[in-house]
Protein backbone atom coordinates (compact mmCIF):
# COMPACT_ATOMS: atom_id res chain seq x y z
CA UNK A 1 0.00 0.00 0.00
CA UNK A 2 3.15 1.88 0.97
CA UNK A 3 5.61 1.14 -1.43
CA UNK A 4 7.40 3.29 -3.25
CA UNK A 5 10.24 3.16 -6.34
CA UNK A 6 12.30 6.26 -6.77
CA UNK A 7 15.25 6.23 -9.19
CA UNK A 8 15.47 2.10 -9.41
CA UNK A 9 15.07 1.82 -5.48
CA UNK A 10 12.92 -0.12 -3.95
CA UNK A 11 11.09 1.63 -0.36
CA UNK A 12 8.91 0.08 2.13
CA UNK A 13 7.24 3.56 2.89
CA UNK A 14 7.54 7.07 1.13
CA UNK A 15 9.21 8.66 4.76
CA UNK A 16 13.17 9.05 4.37
CA UNK A 17 14.78 10.43 7.46
CA UNK A 18 15.69 13.91 6.87
CA UNK A 19 20.00 15.03 6.83
CA UNK A 20 21.47 15.81 9.69
CA UNK A 21 18.84 14.55 12.06
CA UNK A 22 19.95 11.66 14.21
CA UNK A 23 22.49 10.80 10.82
CA UNK A 24 25.61 10.69 12.12
CA UNK A 25 26.29 7.07 12.73
CA UNK A 26 25.34 4.46 11.41
CA UNK A 27 23.64 2.89 14.48
CA UNK A 28 21.47 6.17 14.98
CA UNK A 29 20.28 5.28 11.68
CA UNK A 30 19.54 1.68 11.97
CA UNK A 31 17.12 2.75 14.83
CA UNK A 32 15.72 4.95 12.94
CA UNK A 33 14.86 1.92 10.60
CA UNK A 34 13.35 0.42 13.52
CA UNK A 35 11.43 3.17 14.29
CA UNK A 36 9.33 3.06 10.97
CA UNK A 37 11.42 4.87 8.49
CA UNK A 38 11.44 3.79 4.54
CA UNK A 39 14.99 5.23 4.01
CA UNK A 40 17.65 7.52 6.04
CA UNK A 41 19.52 10.25 4.94
CA UNK A 42 22.83 10.37 6.58
CA UNK A 43 24.48 14.03 7.87
CA UNK A 44 26.01 15.80 5.18
CA UNK A 45 29.64 15.60 4.78
CA UNK A 46 32.39 17.39 4.18
CA UNK A 47 35.83 15.86 2.97
CA UNK A 48 37.93 16.89 6.19
CA UNK A 49 36.42 16.64 9.68
CA UNK A 50 34.27 19.93 11.15
CA UNK A 51 33.89 20.76 14.84
CA UNK A 52 30.68 22.96 13.64
CA UNK A 53 29.17 26.26 15.82
CA UNK A 54 29.58 26.33 19.52
CA UNK A 55 26.60 25.63 21.14
CA UNK A 56 23.35 26.70 21.33
CA UNK A 57 23.57 25.11 18.10
CA UNK A 58 19.40 24.22 17.87
CA UNK A 59 16.39 25.42 19.71
CA UNK A 60 12.75 24.29 19.77
CA UNK A 61 9.21 25.79 20.42
CA UNK A 62 6.15 24.28 19.19
CA UNK A 63 5.75 26.23 15.81
CA UNK A 64 9.48 26.08 14.74
CA UNK A 65 12.86 24.43 15.27
CA UNK A 66 16.19 26.41 14.39
CA UNK A 67 19.23 25.22 13.90
CA UNK A 68 22.85 26.68 13.04
CA UNK A 69 25.29 23.05 13.24
CA UNK A 70 27.67 24.65 11.20
CA UNK A 71 27.33 21.40 9.59
CA UNK A 72 29.91 19.58 11.79
CA UNK A 73 31.23 15.86 10.61
CA UNK A 74 33.53 13.86 11.08
CA UNK A 75 34.90 13.83 7.59
CA UNK A 76 34.24 11.17 4.56
CA UNK A 77 36.83 8.66 6.27
CA UNK A 78 35.33 8.27 8.97
CA UNK A 79 31.51 8.68 8.00
CA UNK A 80 32.49 5.81 5.38
CA UNK A 81 32.90 3.71 8.44
CA UNK A 82 29.16 4.54 9.84
CA UNK A 83 27.88 3.82 6.21
CA UNK A 84 29.35 0.45 6.31
CA UNK A 85 27.90 -0.39 9.45
CA UNK A 86 24.76 1.22 8.99
CA UNK A 87 24.61 -1.66 6.05
CA UNK A 88 25.94 -4.68 8.03
CA UNK A 89 22.96 -3.59 10.43
CA UNK A 90 20.20 -3.39 8.05
CA UNK A 91 19.16 -3.70 4.18
CA UNK A 92 16.54 -0.07 3.89
CA UNK A 93 17.90 2.06 1.96
CA UNK A 94 20.75 4.68 2.57
CA UNK A 95 21.27 8.05 1.08
CA UNK A 96 24.03 9.76 1.24
CA UNK A 97 24.82 13.23 1.26
CA UNK A 98 27.70 15.79 0.87
CA UNK A 99 29.16 18.81 0.90
CA UNK A 100 31.57 20.93 0.09
CA UNK A 101 32.54 24.79 -0.71
CA UNK A 102 33.91 24.56 -4.18
CA UNK A 103 32.96 22.55 -7.27
CA UNK A 104 36.06 20.38 -7.35
CA UNK A 105 35.51 19.74 -3.32
CA UNK A 106 31.90 18.36 -4.32
CA UNK A 107 33.53 16.54 -7.40
CA UNK A 108 36.28 14.62 -5.29
CA UNK A 109 33.30 13.88 -2.49
CA UNK A 110 31.36 12.42 -5.44
CA UNK A 111 34.53 10.45 -6.65
CA UNK A 112 34.81 9.20 -3.48
CA UNK A 113 31.26 7.97 -1.99
CA UNK A 114 30.89 6.25 -5.46
CA UNK A 115 32.96 3.56 -3.67
CA UNK A 116 30.98 3.48 -0.74
CA UNK A 117 27.43 1.25 -0.57
CA UNK A 118 24.96 3.93 -0.33
CA UNK A 119 21.62 3.87 -2.98
CA UNK A 120 21.03 7.20 -3.87
CA UNK A 121 23.30 10.47 -3.73
CA UNK A 122 22.15 13.90 -2.53
CA UNK A 123 24.20 16.49 -3.01
CA UNK A 124 23.64 19.54 -0.32
CA UNK A 125 23.87 22.93 -2.78
CA UNK A 126 22.00 24.60 -0.03
CA UNK A 127 24.77 25.26 2.18
CA UNK A 128 26.12 28.62 3.29
CA UNK A 129 30.11 27.84 3.52
CA UNK A 130 30.52 28.66 -0.71
CA UNK A 131 33.81 29.83 -2.38
CA UNK A 132 34.12 31.89 -4.22
CA UNK A 133 33.55 30.68 -7.71
CA UNK A 134 30.33 31.76 -8.06
CA UNK A 135 28.50 35.23 -7.24
CA UNK A 136 25.67 33.72 -5.11
CA UNK A 137 25.23 30.84 -2.78
CA UNK A 138 25.34 27.63 -4.74
CA UNK A 139 21.94 26.59 -4.23
CA UNK A 140 20.50 30.17 -5.92
CA UNK A 141 22.61 30.23 -8.77
CA UNK A 142 21.42 28.66 -11.83
CA UNK A 143 24.50 28.35 -13.18
CA UNK A 144 26.22 26.71 -9.96
CA UNK A 145 23.68 24.34 -9.62
CA UNK A 146 23.90 22.95 -13.16
CA UNK A 147 27.67 23.23 -13.53
CA UNK A 148 28.15 20.99 -10.04
CA UNK A 149 25.28 18.96 -11.00
CA UNK A 150 26.75 17.97 -14.07
CA UNK A 151 30.42 17.59 -13.25
CA UNK A 152 28.76 15.22 -10.18
CA UNK A 153 26.91 12.95 -12.67
CA UNK A 154 30.53 12.50 -14.75
CA UNK A 155 32.14 11.26 -11.46
CA UNK A 156 29.51 8.88 -10.02
CA UNK A 157 27.42 5.51 -11.39
CA UNK A 158 24.70 6.56 -8.33
CA UNK A 159 21.97 7.85 -8.86
CA UNK A 160 21.73 11.85 -7.73
CA UNK A 161 19.78 14.12 -6.01
CA UNK A 162 19.65 17.76 -5.74
CA UNK A 163 18.89 19.39 -2.52
CA UNK A 164 17.88 22.67 -3.00
CA UNK A 165 17.14 25.88 -0.67
CA UNK A 166 13.79 27.54 -0.20
CA UNK A 167 15.54 30.82 0.02
CA UNK A 168 15.00 31.51 -3.48
CA UNK A 169 11.74 33.20 -5.23
CA UNK A 170 12.23 30.76 -8.38
CA UNK A 171 13.06 27.37 -6.82
CA UNK A 172 11.17 25.43 -10.08
CA UNK A 173 13.72 27.47 -12.03
CA UNK A 174 16.51 25.94 -9.84
CA UNK A 175 15.38 22.43 -10.04
CA UNK A 176 14.74 22.46 -13.96
CA UNK A 177 18.59 23.39 -14.34
CA UNK A 178 19.64 20.88 -12.05
CA UNK A 179 17.09 18.04 -14.44
CA UNK A 180 18.53 19.33 -17.68
CA UNK A 181 22.37 18.93 -16.42
CA UNK A 182 21.36 15.30 -15.11
CA UNK A 183 19.82 14.93 -12.14
CA UNK A 184 17.78 11.79 -11.11
CA UNK A 185 15.81 13.58 -8.46
CA UNK A 186 15.68 16.91 -6.52
CA UNK A 187 15.34 17.35 -2.67
CA UNK A 188 13.88 19.99 -0.86
CA UNK A 189 13.56 21.75 1.09
CA UNK A 190 16.44 22.57 3.15
CA UNK A 191 16.14 24.88 6.16
CA UNK A 192 14.67 28.79 5.91
CA UNK A 193 16.79 31.56 6.95
CA UNK A 194 15.88 32.54 10.28
CA UNK A 195 17.30 33.71 13.59
CA UNK A 196 15.62 34.21 17.48
CA UNK A 197 16.24 36.52 20.27
CA UNK A 198 15.91 35.83 23.62
CA UNK A 199 14.60 38.85 25.51
CA UNK A 200 15.85 38.55 28.58
CA UNK A 201 19.30 37.96 27.11
CA UNK A 202 18.81 40.41 25.21
CA UNK A 203 20.92 38.88 22.19
CA UNK A 204 20.45 36.34 19.68
CA UNK A 205 20.12 32.82 20.80
CA UNK A 206 22.09 30.72 18.46
CA UNK A 207 25.69 31.51 19.02
CA UNK A 208 25.74 31.32 15.01
CA UNK A 209 23.25 34.73 15.73
CA UNK A 210 21.03 33.21 12.75
CA UNK A 211 20.24 29.85 11.53
CA UNK A 212 17.51 27.50 9.56
CA UNK A 213 14.28 27.38 10.03
CA UNK A 214 12.73 23.83 10.14
CA UNK A 215 9.42 21.86 11.80
CA UNK A 216 5.58 23.40 11.26
CA UNK A 217 6.42 26.82 10.28
CA UNK A 218 8.27 25.57 7.29
CA UNK A 219 5.50 23.32 5.94
CA UNK A 220 3.60 25.98 3.96
CA UNK A 221 6.71 27.21 2.41
CA UNK A 222 8.06 23.44 1.31
CA UNK A 223 4.36 22.40 0.29
CA UNK A 224 4.41 25.35 -2.25
CA UNK A 225 7.99 24.65 -3.04
CA UNK A 226 7.24 20.94 -4.04
CA UNK A 227 3.91 22.39 -5.65
CA UNK A 228 6.10 24.50 -8.26
CA UNK A 229 9.00 22.43 -8.70
CA UNK A 230 6.64 19.24 -9.76
CA UNK A 231 4.84 21.51 -12.34
CA UNK A 232 8.32 22.71 -13.64
CA UNK A 233 10.36 19.21 -13.65
CA UNK A 234 9.63 15.61 -14.55
CA UNK A 235 12.12 13.76 -12.40
CA UNK A 236 10.99 12.88 -8.90
CA UNK A 237 11.10 15.15 -5.69
CA UNK A 238 11.63 13.85 -2.26
CA UNK A 239 9.59 17.05 -0.93
CA UNK A 240 10.98 17.60 2.45
CA UNK A 241 9.71 20.51 5.40
CA UNK A 242 8.17 20.49 7.94
CA UNK A 243 6.01 17.64 7.86
CA UNK A 244 5.07 16.18 11.06
CA UNK A 245 1.91 14.25 10.54
CA UNK A 246 -0.02 11.61 8.06
CA UNK A 247 -2.17 14.57 6.45
CA UNK A 248 1.25 16.66 6.28
CA UNK A 249 2.93 13.76 4.08
CA UNK A 250 -0.06 12.76 2.16
CA UNK A 251 -0.15 17.05 1.11
CA UNK A 252 3.35 16.38 -0.23
CA UNK A 253 2.74 13.40 -1.99
CA UNK A 254 -0.28 15.38 -3.70
CA UNK A 255 2.02 18.48 -3.93
CA UNK A 256 4.10 15.77 -6.13
CA UNK A 257 6.53 14.33 -4.17
CA UNK A 258 7.63 11.02 -4.58
CA UNK A 259 9.24 10.65 -1.28
CA UNK A 260 8.47 12.37 2.18
CA UNK A 261 11.69 13.77 4.08
CA UNK A 262 10.94 14.03 7.70
CA UNK A 263 13.48 15.62 10.11
CA UNK A 264 12.46 18.12 13.20
CA UNK A 265 9.05 15.59 13.54
CA UNK A 266 11.56 13.78 15.66
CA UNK A 267 11.44 16.62 17.80
CA UNK A 268 7.94 17.20 17.84
CA UNK A 269 6.59 13.38 18.12
CA UNK A 270 9.86 11.35 18.92
CA UNK A 271 11.99 8.86 17.59
CA UNK A 272 8.50 6.58 16.56
CA UNK A 273 7.30 9.74 14.66
CA UNK A 274 7.93 7.36 11.56
CA UNK A 275 5.67 4.45 12.34
CA UNK A 276 2.99 7.40 13.81
CA UNK A 277 2.71 9.15 10.62
CA UNK A 278 3.13 6.21 8.13
CA UNK A 279 0.07 4.92 10.75
CA UNK A 280 -1.95 7.87 10.33
CA UNK A 281 -1.31 8.07 6.43
CA UNK A 282 -2.76 4.29 6.08
CA UNK A 283 -5.88 5.75 8.31
CA UNK A 284 -6.67 8.31 6.54
CA UNK A 285 -6.41 6.17 2.90
CA UNK A 286 -8.66 3.65 4.20
CA UNK A 287 -11.27 6.26 4.89
CA UNK A 288 -10.63 8.19 1.87
CA UNK A 289 -10.37 4.92 -0.39
CA UNK A 290 -7.35 5.51 -1.56
CA UNK A 291 -5.32 1.77 -2.58
CA UNK A 292 -1.91 3.09 -3.40
CA UNK A 293 -0.33 6.20 -3.59
CA UNK A 294 0.71 6.64 -7.14
CA UNK A 295 -3.03 7.37 -7.45
CA UNK A 296 -3.19 10.63 -5.59
CA UNK A 297 0.83 11.85 -6.58
CA UNK A 298 0.37 15.27 -8.03
CA UNK A 299 -3.11 14.90 -7.77
CA UNK A 300 -3.74 18.94 -6.63
CA UNK A 301 -2.21 19.76 -9.63
CA UNK A 302 -5.16 17.93 -11.85
CA UNK A 303 -7.56 18.98 -9.60
CA UNK A 304 -6.85 22.45 -9.66
CA UNK A 305 -6.33 22.21 -13.97
CA UNK A 306 -9.82 20.47 -14.60
CA UNK A 307 -12.46 21.50 -12.54
CA UNK A 308 -14.50 18.42 -13.84
CA UNK A 309 -13.27 16.35 -10.53
CA UNK A 310 -16.25 15.71 -8.28
CA UNK A 311 -15.03 14.43 -4.34
CA UNK A 312 -17.33 11.98 -2.90
CA UNK B 1 7.82 20.45 32.62
CA UNK B 2 10.20 20.61 30.36
CA UNK B 3 11.79 24.08 29.44
CA UNK B 4 13.12 24.18 25.97
CA UNK B 5 13.31 27.49 25.68
CA UNK B 6 15.99 29.30 27.62
CA UNK B 7 15.47 29.97 31.23
CA UNK B 8 17.54 33.09 31.98
CA UNK B 9 17.68 32.32 35.53
CA UNK B 10 20.12 34.49 37.77
CA UNK B 11 22.66 32.54 40.78
CA UNK B 12 21.31 32.60 43.82
CA UNK B 13 24.35 31.26 45.64
CA UNK B 14 27.94 29.51 44.81
CA UNK B 15 29.24 26.93 47.67
CA UNK B 16 32.33 25.23 47.43
CA UNK B 17 32.43 21.28 47.78
CA UNK B 18 35.70 20.94 47.61
CA UNK B 19 38.80 21.91 46.47
CA UNK B 20 38.06 22.30 43.08
CA UNK B 21 34.15 21.72 42.79
CA UNK B 22 31.61 24.51 43.12
CA UNK B 23 27.69 24.39 43.11
CA UNK B 24 25.78 26.74 41.17
CA UNK B 25 22.34 27.37 43.37
CA UNK B 26 19.15 28.82 41.59
CA UNK B 27 15.80 29.51 42.97
CA UNK B 28 13.51 27.55 40.12
CA UNK B 29 11.45 24.94 41.19
CA UNK B 30 12.79 22.48 38.26
CA UNK B 31 11.01 19.60 39.13
CA UNK B 32 13.71 16.79 38.13
CA UNK B 33 14.47 13.59 38.80
CA UNK B 34 17.75 12.52 39.91
CA UNK B 35 20.12 11.42 37.37
CA UNK B 36 18.06 14.23 35.02
CA UNK B 37 20.42 16.67 33.29
CA UNK B 38 20.10 20.37 32.12
CA UNK B 39 21.62 22.28 29.46
CA UNK B 40 23.59 25.27 30.79
CA UNK B 41 24.08 28.75 28.04
CA UNK B 42 26.48 31.03 28.91
CA UNK B 43 25.90 33.36 26.60
CA UNK B 44 28.55 34.14 24.16
CA UNK B 45 30.74 31.06 25.43
CA UNK B 46 29.15 27.48 25.30
CA UNK B 47 26.07 25.51 25.91
CA UNK B 48 26.85 22.02 27.84
CA UNK B 49 25.06 19.53 29.89
CA UNK B 50 25.26 19.22 33.85
CA UNK B 51 23.52 17.07 36.05
CA UNK B 52 21.06 17.98 38.74
CA UNK B 53 22.80 17.50 42.02
CA UNK B 54 20.39 19.31 44.45
CA UNK B 55 16.54 20.08 43.91
CA UNK B 56 14.30 20.43 46.95
CA UNK B 57 11.49 21.73 45.12
CA UNK B 58 11.90 25.31 45.57
CA UNK B 59 15.59 25.62 44.33
CA UNK B 60 18.25 23.26 42.23
CA UNK B 61 22.14 22.96 42.23
CA UNK B 62 24.74 22.16 39.69
CA UNK B 63 27.92 21.00 41.11
CA UNK B 64 30.60 22.01 39.04
CA UNK B 65 34.69 20.40 38.07
CA UNK B 66 36.40 23.56 36.20
CA UNK B 67 37.93 21.53 33.17
CA UNK B 68 37.69 23.69 29.74
CA UNK B 69 36.65 26.87 28.98
CA UNK B 70 32.69 26.76 29.50
CA UNK B 71 33.07 25.44 32.91
CA UNK B 72 36.24 27.98 34.11
CA UNK B 73 34.23 30.30 32.66
CA UNK B 74 30.90 29.79 35.33
CA UNK B 75 33.56 29.73 37.78
CA UNK B 76 33.91 33.24 37.32
CA UNK B 77 30.49 34.45 37.53
CA UNK B 78 29.02 36.14 40.26
CA UNK B 79 26.24 35.65 42.20
CA UNK B 80 23.14 37.83 40.83
CA UNK B 81 24.97 37.60 36.89
CA UNK B 82 21.75 35.61 34.85
CA UNK B 83 22.46 31.86 32.78
CA UNK B 84 20.32 30.32 30.34
CA UNK B 85 19.32 26.81 31.59
CA UNK B 86 17.31 24.68 29.45
CA UNK B 87 15.72 21.02 30.58
CA UNK B 88 15.86 18.86 32.89
CA UNK B 89 16.12 16.51 30.49
CA UNK B 90 17.14 12.69 30.25
CA UNK B 91 15.78 9.36 31.72
CA UNK B 92 16.80 9.64 35.98
CA UNK B 93 18.13 6.80 38.21
CA UNK B 94 15.02 4.76 39.10
CA UNK B 95 13.25 5.42 42.72
CA UNK B 96 12.17 1.70 44.40
CA UNK B 97 11.08 1.10 47.47
CA UNK B 98 12.12 -1.18 49.92
CA UNK B 99 15.59 -2.00 47.88
CA UNK B 100 18.69 -1.64 48.93
CA UNK B 101 20.78 0.70 46.74
CA UNK B 102 24.53 0.15 46.38
CA UNK B 103 25.57 3.91 44.70
CA UNK B 104 28.92 3.99 43.17
CA UNK B 105 30.33 7.68 42.77
CA UNK B 106 33.73 9.01 41.21
CA UNK B 107 33.97 12.32 40.76
CA UNK B 108 30.80 14.60 40.25
CA UNK B 109 28.98 11.92 40.45
CA UNK B 110 28.38 11.48 43.78
CA UNK B 111 25.98 14.95 42.67
CA UNK B 112 23.34 12.71 41.27
CA UNK B 113 23.68 10.30 43.55
CA UNK B 114 23.55 12.39 46.42
CA UNK B 115 20.10 13.40 45.11
CA UNK B 116 19.00 9.94 44.61
CA UNK B 117 19.78 9.04 48.27
CA UNK B 118 17.86 12.17 49.60
CA UNK B 119 14.76 11.24 48.02
CA UNK B 120 15.22 7.54 48.92
CA UNK B 121 14.83 8.71 52.19
CA UNK B 122 10.44 8.54 51.86
CA UNK B 123 10.60 4.88 50.38
CA UNK B 124 11.68 2.29 52.98
CA UNK B 125 15.26 1.78 51.02
CA UNK B 126 18.48 1.75 52.27
CA UNK B 127 21.63 2.69 50.59
CA UNK B 128 25.14 1.94 50.99
CA UNK B 129 26.84 5.01 49.67
CA UNK B 130 30.03 4.50 47.84
CA UNK B 131 32.66 7.26 47.10
CA UNK B 132 35.67 7.57 45.30
CA UNK B 133 38.47 10.45 44.41
CA UNK B 134 41.61 10.36 43.50
CA UNK B 135 42.55 11.80 46.84
CA UNK B 136 40.66 12.91 50.18
CA UNK B 137 40.34 16.47 49.43
CA UNK B 138 38.34 15.38 46.11
CA UNK B 139 35.53 13.57 47.56
CA UNK B 140 32.07 14.69 47.24
CA UNK B 141 29.14 14.89 49.30
CA UNK B 142 30.50 12.81 51.86
CA UNK B 143 29.01 14.61 54.72
CA UNK B 144 25.58 15.54 53.36
CA UNK B 145 25.43 11.61 52.75
CA UNK B 146 26.31 10.73 56.86
CA UNK B 147 23.44 13.35 57.64
CA UNK B 148 21.36 10.43 56.35
CA UNK B 149 19.70 8.02 58.52
CA UNK B 150 18.86 5.31 55.86
CA UNK B 151 22.26 5.81 54.95
CA UNK B 152 25.60 4.03 55.04
CA UNK B 153 28.70 6.36 53.51
CA UNK B 154 31.99 4.08 52.37
CA UNK B 155 34.85 6.26 51.13
CA UNK B 156 37.78 4.97 48.73
CA UNK B 157 40.74 7.26 47.52
CA UNK B 158 43.48 5.94 45.03
CA UNK B 159 46.34 7.48 47.57
CA UNK B 160 44.55 6.32 50.54
CA UNK B 161 44.37 9.60 52.39
CA UNK B 162 40.62 8.64 53.04
CA UNK B 163 39.07 5.56 53.67
CA UNK B 164 39.85 2.17 51.56
CA UNK B 165 43.43 2.51 49.65
CA UNK B 166 42.31 1.69 46.09
CA UNK B 167 38.98 1.54 43.86
CA UNK B 168 35.89 2.17 45.56
CA UNK B 169 35.00 -1.26 43.19
CA UNK B 170 36.46 -2.67 45.89
CA UNK B 171 33.85 -1.97 48.69
CA UNK B 172 31.28 -2.97 46.00
CA UNK B 173 32.35 -5.93 45.11
CA UNK B 174 32.91 -6.43 49.42
CA UNK B 175 29.25 -5.26 50.06
CA UNK B 176 27.60 -7.47 46.83
CA UNK B 177 29.57 -10.71 48.64
CA UNK B 178 28.29 -9.61 52.13
CA UNK B 179 24.93 -9.45 51.12
CA UNK B 180 22.94 -7.14 53.04
CA UNK B 181 21.50 -7.69 56.46
CA UNK B 182 18.05 -6.28 55.09
CA UNK B 183 17.74 -9.15 52.64
CA UNK B 184 16.51 -6.63 50.43
CA UNK B 185 16.94 -7.08 46.64
CA UNK B 186 20.27 -5.29 45.80
CA UNK B 187 20.29 -2.83 43.42
CA UNK B 188 23.63 -0.90 41.92
CA UNK B 189 23.51 2.74 40.70
CA UNK B 190 26.60 4.07 39.25
CA UNK B 191 27.98 7.72 37.90
CA UNK B 192 31.22 8.70 37.34
CA UNK B 193 34.38 7.74 35.20
CA UNK B 194 33.75 5.72 32.25
CA UNK B 195 36.15 2.88 33.40
CA UNK B 196 34.50 2.83 36.83
CA UNK B 197 31.22 2.25 35.50
CA UNK B 198 31.97 -0.61 33.66
CA UNK B 199 33.61 -2.51 36.23
CA UNK B 200 30.13 -1.61 38.28
CA UNK B 201 28.31 -3.24 35.29
CA UNK B 202 30.69 -6.02 35.28
CA UNK B 203 29.70 -6.73 39.30
CA UNK B 204 25.98 -6.32 38.31
CA UNK B 205 26.52 -9.39 35.56
CA UNK B 206 28.85 -11.23 37.77
CA UNK B 207 26.52 -10.96 41.17
CA UNK B 208 23.19 -11.02 39.07
CA UNK B 209 21.80 -7.78 40.14
CA UNK B 210 19.80 -4.75 38.74
CA UNK B 211 21.77 -1.86 37.79
CA UNK B 212 21.22 1.69 36.76
CA UNK B 213 24.46 3.30 35.25
CA UNK B 214 24.67 7.57 34.01
CA UNK B 215 26.41 6.93 30.80
CA UNK B 216 28.41 10.71 29.39
CA UNK B 217 28.28 11.24 25.52
CA UNK B 218 29.17 14.60 23.74
CA UNK B 219 25.67 15.64 23.65
CA UNK B 220 24.54 19.27 21.56
CA UNK B 221 20.98 19.23 21.62
CA UNK B 222 19.87 17.41 24.69
CA UNK B 223 16.74 17.01 23.17
CA UNK B 224 17.49 14.04 21.01
CA UNK B 225 17.44 15.36 17.72
CA UNK B 226 21.15 15.63 16.35
CA UNK B 227 22.16 12.09 16.91
CA UNK B 228 25.65 13.41 18.08
CA UNK B 229 25.15 11.04 21.67
CA UNK B 230 23.87 7.74 19.90
CA UNK B 231 25.87 4.87 21.05
CA UNK B 232 26.78 1.53 19.28
CA UNK B 233 25.15 -0.80 18.36
CA UNK B 234 21.68 -0.05 19.10
CA UNK B 235 21.55 3.66 18.19
CA UNK B 236 19.81 4.72 21.56
CA UNK B 237 20.39 8.56 22.37
CA UNK B 238 21.62 9.21 25.57
CA UNK B 239 20.32 12.22 26.12
CA UNK B 240 16.93 10.84 25.78
CA UNK B 241 17.09 7.26 26.59
CA UNK B 242 19.86 7.83 29.00
CA UNK B 243 21.92 9.49 30.17
CA UNK B 244 21.12 6.72 32.86
CA UNK B 245 20.20 2.75 31.50
CA UNK B 246 19.25 -0.24 33.27
CA UNK B 247 21.80 -3.28 33.31
CA UNK B 248 20.54 -4.68 29.92
CA UNK B 249 20.43 -1.68 27.75
CA UNK B 250 23.91 -1.49 29.23
CA UNK B 251 25.12 -4.78 27.68
CA UNK B 252 23.72 -3.66 24.74
CA UNK B 253 26.39 -0.40 24.23
CA UNK B 254 29.07 -2.18 22.86
CA UNK B 255 30.82 0.92 22.71
CA UNK B 256 30.75 1.52 26.63
CA UNK B 257 34.42 1.53 28.40
CA UNK B 258 36.17 1.42 25.11
CA UNK B 259 35.12 4.63 23.10
CA UNK B 260 32.89 7.80 22.71
CA UNK B 261 32.61 10.46 19.80
CA UNK B 262 33.83 13.25 20.06
CA UNK B 263 32.51 16.74 19.03
CA UNK B 264 32.96 15.94 14.90
CA UNK B 265 31.50 12.44 15.28
CA UNK B 266 34.87 10.98 15.51
CA UNK B 267 35.80 7.84 17.36
CA UNK B 268 38.01 8.37 20.34
CA UNK B 269 39.48 5.20 22.46
CA UNK B 270 39.35 5.35 26.26
C1 LIG C 1 24.68 13.95 30.99
C2 LIG C 1 25.90 14.71 31.42
C3 LIG C 1 25.98 15.17 32.72
C4 LIG C 1 27.09 15.91 33.14
N1 LIG C 1 27.12 16.37 34.42
C5 LIG C 1 28.16 17.10 34.86
C6 LIG C 1 28.19 17.61 36.19
O1 LIG C 1 27.27 17.41 36.96
N2 LIG C 1 29.27 18.34 36.57
C7 LIG C 1 30.33 18.58 35.73
O2 LIG C 1 31.28 19.23 36.14
N3 LIG C 1 30.31 18.10 34.45
C8 LIG C 1 29.27 17.38 34.00
N4 LIG C 1 29.26 16.88 32.70
C9 LIG C 1 30.41 17.15 31.84
C10 LIG C 1 30.35 18.54 31.31
O3 LIG C 1 29.37 18.63 30.30
C11 LIG C 1 31.72 18.92 30.74
O4 LIG C 1 32.63 18.93 31.78
C12 LIG C 1 31.70 20.28 30.13
O5 LIG C 1 30.94 20.25 28.96
C13 LIG C 1 33.11 20.70 29.80
O6 LIG C 1 33.13 21.85 28.97
P1 LIG C 1 34.41 22.79 29.01
O7 LIG C 1 34.29 23.77 27.92
O8 LIG C 1 34.56 23.33 30.38
O9 LIG C 1 35.63 21.79 28.79
P2 LIG C 1 36.19 21.09 27.47
O10 LIG C 1 37.66 21.28 27.49
O11 LIG C 1 35.43 21.52 26.27
O12 LIG C 1 35.85 19.56 27.73
C14 LIG C 1 36.33 18.80 28.83
C15 LIG C 1 35.72 17.44 28.82
O13 LIG C 1 34.30 17.49 28.82
C16 LIG C 1 33.72 16.78 27.73
N5 LIG C 1 32.67 17.60 27.11
C17 LIG C 1 32.83 18.83 26.56
N6 LIG C 1 31.68 19.26 26.02
C18 LIG C 1 30.77 18.29 26.23
C19 LIG C 1 29.41 18.14 25.88
N7 LIG C 1 28.74 19.07 25.21
N8 LIG C 1 28.77 17.00 26.24
C20 LIG C 1 29.44 16.04 26.94
N9 LIG C 1 30.73 16.12 27.27
C21 LIG C 1 31.39 17.23 26.93
C22 LIG C 1 34.84 16.62 26.73
O14 LIG C 1 34.68 15.40 26.03
C23 LIG C 1 36.07 16.60 27.57
O15 LIG C 1 36.35 15.30 28.03
C24 LIG C 1 28.17 16.15 32.26
C25 LIG C 1 28.10 15.66 30.94
C26 LIG C 1 26.98 14.94 30.53
C27 LIG C 1 26.91 14.43 29.12
C1 LIG D 1 19.54 19.89 13.36
C2 LIG D 1 19.43 19.90 11.87
C3 LIG D 1 20.56 19.61 11.09
C4 LIG D 1 20.48 19.61 9.70
N1 LIG D 1 21.59 19.28 8.96
C5 LIG D 1 21.50 19.17 7.61
C6 LIG D 1 22.61 18.70 6.85
O1 LIG D 1 23.67 18.39 7.38
N2 LIG D 1 22.44 18.59 5.50
C7 LIG D 1 21.27 18.90 4.86
O2 LIG D 1 21.18 18.76 3.64
N3 LIG D 1 20.20 19.33 5.57
C8 LIG D 1 20.28 19.47 6.93
N4 LIG D 1 19.19 19.89 7.65
C9 LIG D 1 17.92 20.20 6.94
C10 LIG D 1 16.99 19.00 6.93
O3 LIG D 1 17.54 17.91 6.22
C11 LIG D 1 15.62 19.36 6.32
O4 LIG D 1 15.82 19.75 4.97
C12 LIG D 1 14.93 20.49 7.06
O5 LIG D 1 15.13 20.36 8.46
C13 LIG D 1 13.43 20.54 6.78
O6 LIG D 1 12.76 19.37 7.20
P1 LIG D 1 12.04 19.17 8.64
O7 LIG D 1 11.14 20.35 8.86
O8 LIG D 1 11.31 17.87 8.51
O9 LIG D 1 13.13 19.12 9.63
C14 LIG D 1 19.24 19.92 9.05
C15 LIG D 1 18.12 20.22 9.84
C16 LIG D 1 18.20 20.20 11.22
C17 LIG D 1 16.96 20.52 12.02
Amino acid sequence: MLDVTLCGVQFQNPLVLASGILGLTGAGMYRVIESGAGAVTMKSVSEQERPGHPNPTMVGNQTYFLNAVGLSNPGIEEAKKEIEHFKQLSHAPLIGSIFAGTRDGFVRLAEHIDEMPIDLLEVNLSCPNVGQEFAEPFAYSKEAVKQITKDIKEKTKKPISIKLSPNVWNIAELAKAAEAAGADAITAVNTVSGMAIDVRARRPILHNTHGGVSGPALFPIALKCVYDMYEAVKIPIIGTGGVTTGEDALAMIMAGATLVGVGSAVYYRGEDCFQKITNEIKDTMNSEGIKNLDEIRGIAHETMNNKQITIR
Amino acid sequence: MRHDSPLMLPIAKVTQENSSVKTFWFDFALQSHPGQFVMLWIPGVDQKPFSIAYDDGRRFGLSIFAVGPHSKKLFDHAVGERVGVTGPYGNPFSVQKNRHYITVAGGYGAGPLGFLAERLEETCSTVDFCIGARTSDLLLFEKLAKKLSHVTVHVATDDGSRGHHGYVTDIVRELLEKKNKQKKDTILSACGPELMEKAVLNLANEFNVDCDISIERYMKCGVGICGQCCVDDSGIRLCTEGPVVNRKTANTIVEFGKYHRDKTGKKIDY
